[in-house]
């Protein structure tokens, strides 16, 4: 059992990362009081444009991972433009939010596949990904080291990073202080001089960022291609933030729980431990977990109280 | 009327941004887009093609329709779809030495359970628990995605994909020689009855029945409703079952009508195109009808573009997804067409003071 944990470890922690960063993304939007349904399509964008600017420029920096950081931080780019349709839409035009997120869903799997299509012929964008590496010495620790530190990723340091830096700024600044009493209460905040619409265009571009900086570390890390999905990803992005209960600890549990689940569904097929369980019960634990969880919580739900409703400033 | 206006304006917009797009990839969007409605309606059998593929949106248009206007957010008509469809066939498969009548109308029956079921949890989550239908349909698209997976090759494995169902026999088939035959070797089906049929029915619930009159209460305002002596919890998961039915029976339109067996590993996209047939159709009955043809004629016309021209196919994804975009801000379109109207009745104004002076 242990060697198996320790098997699956490193895996387990490759597929949580994407999903912990979309979901820490969703969390600002959310705490500013913005729904955000859009992640899995933010992830798609930032999938294609990561994918596309290391394709174009990797023969340029040969033998190095230049390309890959300059794909990434052009897709987090990327990533911020196209959320501002989603702000736009729900800050300044008091759209329905989910229909504008399943907008943004379907605009970005669309478009991306359509420009993939064009320029390549095949919808799809292969890159050479990051080699994953054993981190020096840390390695050698016994146990932790097998955990967590043999074949990692650059950006599972990069996501843990953002990760502890974020719940700085949302528990520790003025920002984040504001922040998220724009999601709770915004009228108050406004009296106090909070510039509301402003912070919710913030918590919803720093969603955008972190959305397709998930999609590049798919990317970069264990596809190795864009494909035109993330096979639901966001979606399940978004579950987490539920099941974490709006805090970057609970996401990053939460996160981590999903993780493990689909990769022990993924190798179950050649653990004789695992093989005994029918694969379809691994396959949707994940989900039903879930709903367990929706159920369990809904009576003491940590939900910013103003979110998902539009802000009229004459309304009080 | 102001619906309408603001959907066709939408359209508009979708269209004109298709075209940029079709430029943009060095095309000429007025061949792109005559290839796209030749494609769709240039013979018989084409029309016939285009209704087919409007089909399957039909069902899932008015599945998400039914529970916005009872104030409910059906996210999941993918896996209602995909859960109802599989019950159909599975029935299908099994029972086919039955009468074709008998078989054809327990398929559409189970179907219709089959998607129910699907969307009775969520509709009982939200009742009794408050759980957002929208988390809680998305996590069950997952499930029957999942489930249909491993389900199709355990029981129904295709005979030489493991990926694929066995085929229907012609018996098990919404097809009929009729119809193939007026249509010019056609896939349309009897589908596109039962969805005329649905729209009529649904029309008439909405508008017509003390169950609409009371769902909708429920839909603009729940404490409201509570107050006027309605059944809050159960309108709600007789709504979110009645939607998820519909949806079903897009699964059986689409697995027994379009096509002939199942894949795995596939999210029925109808199933989310349902949300725009819906918006587009300002989720009237008759509006999704509309919405639902039209985009059956994007998606049907795409392919013979896509061989005319060097356009990729998505075009027709990117153009609807557009659309909605614009349906979802169509308060953007409302301020542009007061802005208009007013300047052209202060324009009238001034005209008119000038003619009587």
């Amino acid at each position: 059992m242990w060697s198996l944990i320790q098997q699956i470890a490193p895996y387990a922690i490759i597929f949580t990362i994407p999903l912990l960063i979309t979901a820490l993304g969703a969390l600002f939007s959310e705490r500013s009081g913005i729904v955000n349904i859009g992640l899995e399509g933010l992830m798609v964008i930032g999938a294609f444009t990561g994918a596309l600017v290391i394709y174009t420029i990797q023969s340029s920096f040969p033998g190095s991972t230049t390309a890959i950081w300059v794909g990434i931080v052009v897709a987090m780019i990327a990533g911020v433009l196209f959320s501002l349709l989603h702000a736009f839409a729900s800050i300044n035009l008091s759209a329905n939010q989910i229909i504008s997120g399943t907008a943004i869903n379907m605009i970005a799997g669309a478009i991306t596949v359509f420009l993939a299509r064009n320029m390549t012929g095949s919808g799809k964008i292969s890159i050479n990904a990051f080699k994953s590496t054993n981190v020096p010495y840390l390695s050698d620790i016994p146990i932790i080291g097998d955990l967590f530190f043999t074949r990692t990723y650059p950006t599972t340091w990069l996501v843990l990073a953002i990760l502890i830096i974020s719940t700085f700024i949302l528990y520790k600044t003025p920002f984040g202080l504001r922040l998220r009493a724009c999601g709770e209460h915004p009228h108050a905040a406004e009296a106090a001089g909070i510039n509301v619409k402003r912070m919710r265009y913030y918590g919803v571009m720093i969603s955008g960022a972190f959305s397709a900086l998930g999609g590049a570390v798919i990317v970069v890390t264990y596809a190795g291609e864009f494909t035109g999905t993330v096979a639901g990803l966001g979606f399940l992005a978004l579950a987490a933030l539920i099941f974490g209960q709006w805090k970057p600890l609970g996401i990053l549990a939460a996160t981590f729980f999903f993780g493990f689940a689909t990769t022990v569904a993924n190798v179950s097929q050649v653990v004789p431990a695992l093989a005994v369980i029918p694969p379809v019960l691994l396959k949707i634990f994940p989900y039903v977990v879930t709903l367990v969880a929706l159920i369990i919580f809904s009576k003491s739900s940590q939900a910013p109280k103003a979110v998902g409703e539009p802000f009229d400033s004459g309304k009080r | 009327m102001r619906n309408v206006i603001v959907s066709l304006i939408a359209v508009l917009f979708g269209l004109i941004a298709g075209a940029i797009l079709m430029a943009f990839t060095g095309n000429s969007p007025i061949a792109g887009y005559q290839y796209l409605f030749e494609g769709g309606l240039k013979s018989i059998s084409r029309i016939g093609n285009t209704l087919a593929t409007a089909t399957p949106l039909i069902f899932t248009g008015l599945s998400v329709a039914f529970a916005f206007r009872t104030g409910l957010f059906n996210i999941g008509a993918a896996g209602q779809m995909l859960f109802g469809g599989f019950c159909a066939l599975a029935v299908g498969l099994t029972f086919d030495d039955l009468a074709k009548p008998v078989l054809l109308s327990l398929m559409i029956v189970v179907g219709f359970l089959g998607g129910a079921l699907w969307a009775f949890f969520p509709g009982l989550l939200k009742a009794k628990f408050n759980v957002h239908e929208v988390v809680s349909t998305i996590m069950m698209n997952w499930i029957a995605y999942w489930t249909i997976y491993y389900a199709v090759p355990g029981y129904f494995k295709g005979e030489f994909l493991e990926t694929e169902s066995r085929k229907i026999s012609d018996n098990a088939s919404l097809r009929v020689p009729f119809l193939t035959e007026a249509f010019d070797g056609s896939y349309i089906n009897l589908g596109l009855f039962l969805a005329v049929i649905a729209v009529i029915v649904v029309a008439f619930i909405i508008n017509k029945t003390t169950l609409g009159y009371e769902l909708k209460a429920v839909g603009y305002n729940r404490d409201g409703a509570e107050y006027a002596g309605i059944k809050v919890n159960k309108g709600i998961i007789l709504a979110m079952a009645i939607s998820g039915g519909l949806a079903g029976l897009g699964g059986v339109a689409f697995y027994a009508g379009n096509t002939t067996s199942m894949q795995i590993g596939v999210m029925p996209t109808q199933g989310f195109d349902g949300i725009a047939v819906a918006l587009l159709g300002a989720n009237s009955a008759f509006g999704v009808l509309l919405a639902a043809i039209f985009f059956g004629l994007l998606y049907s016309g795409r392919g013979f573009m896509n061989a005319m021209t060097d356009i990729p196919p998505e075009i027709a994804d990117s153009i609807i997804a557009i659309i909605i975009y614009f349906a979802a801000t169509s308060i953007l379109i409302e301020r542009l067409v007061t802005k208009v109207l007013k300047k052209r009745k202060e324009k009238k104004t001034i005209v008119d003071e000038k003619e009587g002076q």
